[in-house]
């Protein structure tokens, strides 16, 4: 066993179990704690793919915008675990019924299909890098991108429209 | 590293996020539950982008596997535009009827 498949399992592990405690946990800041962990494994996962760009992105903008946003909601509300309703337990059993049905159908449907042992790349190869990204996102994909930042400009404005007490 | 081990594992993201929208009540975790399995879903495009790097098909066509990337970059700008609304969306709620509750929601109105 080669050094990045026992990178991959450990990585593996901690994303899996991170996001079972995301959904498992009471209180909403211990879900946030754990998904920034998800997201720091994730990081992991794209630099053993050597996707450095994706990987210092999603750690820039998941673990440390998006989650801090999160964090900051959560305690402006001052929610109590306690103050949670729980859901009727057959409704929780159910749930949780058809998510795992869901994944051994999608498991058995691709485990079968003829393209699953293809290899993939580990390590080398330059398609993550970001001189090769750079080329492509602003010669090939400009006009997406100009667009994206209009898109921000509106989730801006109407972050700040709909936050704004009446 | 075959690509079957990465496809299970971004399954298994996704399903736990499935499960954890089916069965919690509180919105934010809810919304933090749509972000795994868009996270997932990124890890699925990476791993395929290096498999059809791996490929020989690659050799005629060098770029397709940044276009990969690229379109992960655009899911992680929406995805931070997506979280802003939302999250203002959640804050309004509270404000109007002091719960996160997402039950309260079925109406719409009032």
């Amino acid at each position: 066993m080669s050094i990045t498949e026992i990178l991959f399992w450990i990585l593996s592990a901690l994303a899996l179990g991170c996001a079972i405690m995301v959904v498992a946990s009471k209180s909403p800041v211990y879900s946030i704690l754990y998904l920034i962990g998800v997201f720091f494994a994730i990081s992991g996962h794209y630099i053993l793919l050597n996707a450095q760009f994706l990987a210092i992105v999603n750690i820039i903008v998941y673990a440390g915008a998006i989650m801090v946003l999160f964090l900051f909601v959560v305690m402006l509300m001052n929610l109590n675990a306690e103050s949670e309703p729980q859901k009727n337990r057959y409704l929780q059993f159910a749930g949780l019924i058809s998510g795992g049905c869901l994944f051994l159908v999608l498991v058995s449907a691709i485990a079968r299909s003829e393209s699953a042992g293809n290899l993939i790349q580990v390590g080398g190869g330059g398609s993550g890098l970001i001189k090769n990204l750079g080329m492509v996102l602003f010669n090939e994909y400009v006009i997406p991108f100009e667009i994206s930042s209009v898109l921000f400009l509106s989730a801006m404005i109407g972050a700040v429209v709909i936050g704004k007490k009446n | 590293m075959e690509i079957k081990w990465y496809i299970g594992l971004a399954l298994a993201l996704f399903c736990t996020g499935i499960v954890g929208v089916l069965t919690r009540r509180n919105s934010i975790i809810i919304f933090m539950c749509i972000e795994l399995m868009l996270n997932s879903v990124n890890l699925l495009l990476v791993a395929f982008s290096k498999m059809h790097a791996a490929s020989p098909v690659a050799q005629s066509l060098p770029n397709v596997a940044s276009d990969a990337q690229i379109f992960v970059f655009f899911i992680m700008v929406v995805a931070a535009a997506e979280v802003s609304v939302g999250l203002a969306i959640i804050v309004m709620m509270y404000r109007n009827i002091h719960s996160v509750d997402i039950n309260f929601l079925n109406r719409l109105k009032n």
